[in-house]
């Protein structure tokens, strides 16, 4: 009569433990299957809930893609600008300015910016300056026969072209001998020749500047970017389209003294260059060389008529600043994932209390409550991931209508789907932890009663 | 590994008659409300034996359910021991609990107790899920269950697509996946209509007679008068338990 039952005992503790773990993939394809099943029973509770998640991927896919694109952009003018070069330009000095509108008389011309002798000392006192490349800059109207157009004539030197990565599209820069010789050459931009020439091959043609004729030479590419550093030296507003001449020829036909009309009468200015491009041979050494730029001219000029720009140092505050955007971005991403995740931790909270009579009836059954905490949290995942998945979707084409639509450059990283894609998965499995320890820690014989 | 079929094993094990598979020493379990203590069970004694078919009757309040949440390992006694297949359960940590649960005991429910979203054979299955099956052979198993009370035709059937018996057939079938030492079984047609519970009643007559330890929670007299030990409680103690026919 005392004798126990042992025939039919199941398996030890160990070998089911074993077992347990080579059927995983049997556990987890059931358990997923139970949890979308349950997600698709509340469709539009779970829609709402992943809402928030759905709008948090897709805000830090499309910011990060916009501001990317914004960065690229601007450090593609910089690098355009290049980063071995320093940019050297001349402005009318405030006080000139205000000393000109002094008394009366005939107007005087106001002489600032840089000299040939800056340059001259430049390029033979710094070691490390590989080259200088000095422009001047008139504004001109440019004519074939009727078509005329208001342009930014620029003389300048024979490596102009390269100095900033600016390509030419057809025909060639003027050359050395042109240069020497005050050549009558013209370099057009595309939005010149466009215009000068609409329906024939500018190659071969002239133009008119005053009252000279230059032989059109070659065309320059589009320029595309903003012609950053190459207004004229003082005037507000910039030509639409820029010309190139020898330097040599610049000086010879229109002279170093320009004369405007303005409202206030005459003003004339003279001005031996417009700018310059400094290139230095070191990349490492352009911010120090910039320096030395600056305590050079300071000596040499009583007033500040002269800026100075390092594309290198532009470059990198444009880095500094795309990725304080990126982490405002970031910020601001990361807010919506929580509240996103709130939402998924209070329906989740719901879904357990909703469901306390099954987690009693698998508790009975044998589940243990790593089994229901598995359950619950492979739930909050699915929920949280198919919220990142929509959310990457719509990331992904956010960006693309904003290029269509507005035209602004925006670049989507692979990084960003992908990490936007895990925060949310992870989200998943924070927000999801204590709903499911809640859903374990239930007492099975009040679950049970549970109605 | 236990075989699970239903109809194999139990017969030829006459002499399991003489086994015992469960008993209770002593057990007592107090309720703390607040500051009032309630002692639902006093001190209770029983020893199960193999191939019983026990009803335990009482009037509510008498300790019926919280004694089978102790049988059911659901619950824990607040003094005295509770062994199953020969193990002390009050040593046993929570997951080696509902490992047991799953293994060594079948419940039936008065409300059926079947998760919605599974059909049949899946929620027949649930246990030996638990206890980490192979899919394949859980699914061969869960059919014959199925099969054994009369539902082959109805195992990818939603539980609200069945009628109140063939629930609680699913139930049973679910109870007796594991092959399990007890059957408890609270009510069991306590929600069924006089036609599908003489079926159920059937049912658990037949797994008697296969030699299937039964212990049947009632507050029906008809169901009572089938079992062969009769447990009446009444203020969480044993008033009678007599054997029937022996």
């Amino acid at each position: 009569m005392n004798e126990w039952v042992f025939d039919s005992l199941p398996p030890a503790p160990e070998s089911r433990q074993r077992d347990r773990r080579s059927r995983f993939g049997w556990r987890i394809s059931q358990i997923t299957r139970l949890g979308v099943k349950s997600i698709f029973s509340h469709g539009l509770r779970s829609m709402l809930t992943v809402l928030g998640i759905v709008i948090g991927v897709a805000a830090v896919i499309a910011m990060l893609a916009v501001s990317e694109g914004a960065s690229f952009e601007a450090q593609q003018q910089f690098r355009d600008l290049g980063a071995n070069n320093i940019l050297v330009k001349s402005v009318k000095p405030v006080a000139v300015e205000e000393s000109s509108r002094l008394g009366f008389g005939p107007p005087q011309a106001i002489v600032y910016g840089l000299t040939h002798a800056d340059i001259q000392t430049i390029s033979d006192t710094i070691p490390g300056v590989s080259n200088v490349i000095s422009s001047r800059i008139v504004k001109k109207n440019i004519w074939n026969l009727g078509n005329s157009m208001n342009v930014d004539v620029v003389g300048t030197a024979v490596d102009y072209p390269t100095s900033r990565n600016y390509g030419l599209r057809d025909g060639r820069f003027f050359s050395e001998s042109e240069m020497r010789d005050h050549g009558n050459v013209v370099v057009l931009s595309q939005e010149a020749a466009d215009a000068l020439f609409p329906f024939e091959n500018p190659l071969g043609q002239s133009v008119r500047i005053d009252s000279d004729y230059y032989d059109v030479v070659g065309i320059m590419e589009s320029e595309g970017f903003s012609n950053l550093g190459q207004n004229q030296a003082g005037a507000s507003n910039s030509a639409p389209a820029r010309v190139f001449i020898p330097l040599t020829a610049s000086r010879s036909r229109f002279g170093e003294t320009t004369t405007r009309q303005t409202a206030g009468g005459m003003e004339s200015e003279t001005v031996e260059l417009h700018e310059a491009v400094i290139q230095v041979e070191d990349q490492e050494s352009v911010i120090g060389i910039g320096e030395v730029i600056e305590q050079i001219l300071a000596r040499r000029h009583r007033d500040v008529d002269y800026t100075i720009e390092i594309p290198l140092a532009l470059l990198r505050q444009a880095e500094e600043s795309a990725l304080r955007d990126q982490i405002v971005a970031g910020a601001i991403a990361g807010i919506s994932l929580l509240v996103g995740g709130i939402g998924i931790m209070n329906i989740m909270l719901a879904s357990v209390t909703e469901r306390t009579r099954e987690i009693g009836i698998r508790r009975a059954l044998g589940a243990r409550k790593s089994d229901i905490i598995t359950q619950f949290l492979v739930e909050a995942v699915i929920l949280s991931a198919v919220g990142g998945l929509i959310g990457v979707v719509l990331g992904i084409t956010i960006p693309f209508f904003i290029s269509t639509f507005w035209g602004m450059t925006t670049i989507v990283t692979p990084v960003a789907p992908i990490l936007a894609f895990s925060i949310s998965a992870m989200i998943g499995v924070i927000f999801g932890i204590y709903p499911s320890i809640r859903a374990a820690d239930m007492d099975p014989v009040e679950a049970l009663r549970h109605e | 590994m236990p075989a699970p079929q239903a109809n194999s094993g139990h017969a030829t094990r006459p002499p399991e008659q003489q086994l015992r598979v469960a008993s209770v020493a002593d057990v007592s379990k107090t309720y703390y409300m607040g500051t009032l203590e309630v002692e639902v069970l006093h001190g209770i004694s029983l020893d199960f034996y193999g191939g019983d078919y026990i009803s335990i009757m009482g009037p509510s309040g008498c300790g019926k359910s919280t004694l089978m949440n102790i049988l059911g390992c659901l619950d824990r006694p607040t003094t005295g021991a509770y062994f199953l297949g020969g193990e002390d359960t009050s040593k046993l940590k929570d997951d080696e609990l509902s490992l047991i649960r799953g293994a060594r005991l079948g419940f039936v429910f008065q409300s059926y107790n079947l998760i919605q979203q599974l059909d049949v054979l899946e929620n027949i299955e649930m246990p030996l899920f638990y206890q980490g099956f192979s899919q394949a052979y859980s699914h061969r198993a869960a059919f014959q269950l199925a099969e054994r009370v009369g539902l082959a035709d109805r195992i990818h059937h939603k539980p609200f697509e069945l009628s109140g018996g063939q629930q609680q057939r699913v139930a049973i079938a679910r109870a007796l996946a594991m092959d399990p030492l007890i059957i408890l079984a609270d009510e069991p047609t306590g929600n069924l209509d006089s036609r599908s519970g003489l079926e159920i009643l059937d049912l658990f007559d037949e797994l008697h007679e296969a030699g299937k330890t039964l212990i049947l929670v009632t507050h029906s007299d008809e169901l009572a008068e089938r079992t062969s030990r009769r447990i009446r409680l009444l203020d969480g103690r044993v008033e009678q338990d007599e054997r029937m026919g022996v």
